[in-house]
This record gives C-alpha cells, sequence and structure tokens, in this order.
C-alpha cells in the first residue's frame, strides 16, 4: 500500500499462509502492539484486507436488511461486524498513541519512520509542529536564549536530552507458538532458554525482539 | 509503554482480555434452524436443533440470551475435573494446565448460561477455590524472583487474567533487578530526572497559562 510498511508485507504473506482469518492475525497484530514498548511495523497489507471485510461485511448487512432476511441473523453479523471494527480500531488507535509519546524520537529515527504508514507519518509530522509550537509560545521563547529547544535542556546539552524514548529493555510477557528450542537471550550468550509450544516467558522486550517481529512469538 | 510512564497499568483491561475469551470456541446445542454463518473472524454452522455445534463463545452467549441454543459446558468445567485440578493445585508448587483463559470462560458462561452448567455453585464455588490458590502460588512465586539473578521468568501454565494481574508488578521487578545488575546503571538514572520533566510539561503549562 504504501512504502512505509513494504517490510511487513512478505512477513504478513507468510503469516496468511500460516494463519486462519485475517480476524486472528488482526488480533495478534493488535496484542502485540499494545503490549510492546516501541511502535512496530505497520501492519499495511492486513489494514488493507480487514478494511475491504469490513466494507463488505456492512454492505451485506444492508443488503440483508433491505432484503428482509432473519434479524436474529442480521444482528448476529452486526457483532461480528462490530467486533473486527474494534479490533481495527484500537489497532490504529494504539499506535496513535506510541506516535504521540514518542514522536520526537521517531522523527529522528529513520527506522522507526518507516514502520508508520503514509498517514500516520502525516499525522506525526503535524503533530510533532504543533508540539513544537505550542511548547515554544507557552514556555521556550520566554526562556533565556541557551534553554529555548525543545528537544534539550540547554545549549550545553551534548544530545537531544528531553527526548522520551521507549524503553527497549522494560519487560514484557511472551508467548510461544512453536517449539524454538534453545535460544540466547543476550550478546553475552550466558543466557539461554529453551522455548517450548505455549510456553510463556516474562523477559526484556529487546531479547525477543527479532521473534516478535517475526511472528514466532507473541506478546500478551 | 506500560513501565515507562504508567507503572500501574496493565496492558490489557479486563474487558479486553474477556473480549479475546469471547473467541474461543465452545459446543452450542441450538434449537432453531440457520443456515452457515459466513464471519470475518471465521465460518460458523450451519445450525440444526438438537444437532450440537462449535461456536465462539460471543455467538454462543448471544444465541444463549435470545433462547435459542443451549451451551454445553466444557469438560474441564465439570465438578469431577475441577476437584481434581483443586487437589492437583494444593498438592504441587506447578500450576495446572487450564485454558489460557479459564477465568473468563468461567465467568462468561456462570453469567450468561447457568441453567446448562450442572451444579452451578459446586462449580463456581470451585473455580473460585482454584483461583485464590494460583494467586496464593502466585504471591509466593514472587518472593522467589530475587533469588539469582532472573532474566528470564518462565510463567508456565499461567492464565491469560493471571499474567495479566501480575505483569505490572513482576515487569516492573524484574526491569530493576536487570538494571541493578548492568553496567549502564548509573546512565540510567542520569536520564530519569530528565524523563520526568518532560513527561511533567503539560501541567507545568497550564501554571503559567495567563
Amino acid at each position: 500500500m504504501d512504502s512505509g510498511a513494504g517490510e511487513s508485507s512478505a512477513a504478513d504473506d507468510y503469516e496468511s499462509l500460516m494463519s486462519t482469518t485475517d480476524a486472528e492475525l488482526l488480533k495478534t497484530a493488535w496484542r502485540n502492539e499494545k503490549a510492546a514498548p516501541e511502535i512496530l511495523n505497520f501492519a499495511a497489507d492486513l489494514v488493507q484486507r480487514s478494511r475491504q471485510q469490513i466494507q463488505l461485511m456492512e454492505e451485506m448487512v444492508d443488503d440483508y436488511i433491505n432484503d428482509g432476511v432473519d434479524p436474529l441473523t442480521v444482528s448476529l453479523y452486526q457483532i461480528d461486524l462490530d467486533r473486527t471494527m474494534f479490533l481495527l480500531r484500537s489497532y490504529l488507535r494504539t499506535r496513535l498513541q506510541k506516535i504521540e509519546k514518542y514522536v520526537f524520537h521517531i522523527q529522528k529515527t529513520a527506522e522507526e519512520w518507516n514502520r508508520l504508514s503514509k498517514q500516520e507519518q502525516k499525522f506525526a509530522s503535524r503533530f510533532a509542529g504543533d508540539i513544537k509550537n505550542h511548547l515554544d509560545q507557552s514556555v521556550l521563547s520566554r526562556l533565556p536564549d541557551q534553554y529555548q529547544s525543545h528537544l534539550r535542556q540547554s545549549a550545553a546539552s551534548e544530545e537531544d536530552d528531553m527526548v522520551p524514548e521507549p524503553q527497549l529493555d522494560s519487560y514484557v510477557v511472551c508467548r510461544s507458538k512453536k517449539y524454538l528450542g534453545t535460544y540466547q537471550l543476550d550478546d553475552g550468550g550466558e543466557e539461554l532458554i529453551n522455548i517450548e509450544v505455549d510456553d510463556m516467558y516474562a523477559l526484556p522486550y529487546k531479547a525477543i525482539k527479532p521473534l516478535v517481529e517475526s511472528g514466532q512469538v507473541d506478546l500478551v | 509503554m506500560a513501565s515507562a510512564s504508567d507503572p500501574h497499568a496493565s496492558a490489557f483491561s479486563a474487558a479486553e482480555l474477556e473480549f479475546l475469551a469471547e473467541d474461543e470456541t465452545i459446543e452450542i446445542v441450538p434449537n432453531l434452524k440457520m443456515d452457515a454463518l459466513n464471519f470475518i473472524s471465521g465460518d460458523f454452522g450451519p445450525f440444526r436443533p438438537q444437532i450440537p455445534a462449535q461456536a465462539p463463545l460471543w455467538l454462543a452467549v448471544a444465541l444463549k440470551k435470545r433462547g435459542k441454543c443451549t451451551i454445553r459446558a466444557p469438560e474441564w468445567m465439570s465438578v469431577v475435573n475441577l476437584t481434581q485440578v483443586l487437589e492437583a493445585e494444593r498438592d504441587s508448587d506447578k500450576f495446572q494446565p487450564l485454558p489460557f483463559h479459564y477465568v473468563e470462560i468461567s465467568r462468561l458462561l456462570i453469567d450468561h448460561a447457568r441453567d446448562d452448567i450442572p451444579d452451578i455453585y459446586m462449580v463456581r464455588s470451585l473455580v473460585e477455590d482454584i483461583k485464590d490458590v494460583r494467586f496464593h502460588k502466585i504471591g509466593k512465586g514472587l518472593e522467589s524472583i530475587s533469588a539469582g539473578g532472573t532474566f528470564a521468568l518462565k510463567l508456565k501454565n499461567l492464565s491469560a487474567m493471571e499474567a495479566n494481574i501480575v505483569r505490572p508488578f513482576v515487569t516492573r521487578a524484574l526491569e530493576t533487578f536487570y538494571k541493578l545488575g548492568s553496567s549502564d546503571m548509573i546512565q540510567e538514572t542520569d536520564h530519569a530526572p530528565n524523563r520526568q520533566q518532560t513527561a511533567d510539561r503539560g501541567p507545568r503549562r497550564q501554571l503559567k497559562d495567563r
């Protein structure tokens, strides 16, 4: 759909072969997004497909109402529709919250910037601009020159030390989908765990980040 | 995200966990005729009167509310099985295997399908007891976290809700151990106050407002 989430499509294809329904995939994407400390790759293809399905289903429900199909059946389709829409909305909203929180960090990190969809990038740029203006007008412009940056404490700071960053070493709870065997958690090779099907672990996010990205473990 | 600024937040709310649990399938016995339903979340049915069929919990509850089916309580929710689980749970330090969403499923069924569960009062009190014993174990388990540098904590057979409840505490405790054990601890403490300030921007602005 857009360049931003191009990388995710290969994983998406693989995923859709492996798993049953898009609803299931959307649920996983939603759960991972909610539990991960940083923003994850935008599931472009999945969102696209889910949107189409929702639209189809909405048209179908309208047709059913017009055709006088049994109201019970219609209401059941409506529940299914509502559930899927909730997932999609909550997924997108969770991402927006993360973008708002880490906007300056995401903006200056090309890799994370590319995880956003086109629309999200647009939102992030506007949001960052608004926040900067707001801070400038309300406080920063009245401070002495060396304290006017919205990214740094003072001109003396060597790096952007007022930019909130996601804590990649924060702990997450994850569950494995399949047997992964021995997995090395840290660079030193001292921490090894044996991951079996359905095992649940609390461990630092960054240790299993690749597994989350490749869809081998789910965050719960 | 939960750990950075909002230490007491669990990743999921109870309602969201229930939402997830509602996708688990369960056996129903419909008393109406209905063609197959092709949902976004999957295909179910067709339903024929008195012929048992599989349905997600939310569908079962929706039909049940309208008096269109009876729900067959799952095997693990029988008094016999729950009694065994409770005993095993008391006898061993390990957690017994139960469905990942056992708390939510039993709760939903007890709320919406009371007349379909044999010995419902017994079942309810057994589930409560099991929950209590398991929580007690979790509490005891937490005491032993500190023993020996814990990098990854295995939570075998813990259910969704149990994991969600211990999450804020366990993740923060482990994080602290992890930081104390790592070399960039000094740098971390150096950063902490700055973050605080960034987060506080909002309220402060109100004070300055004229």
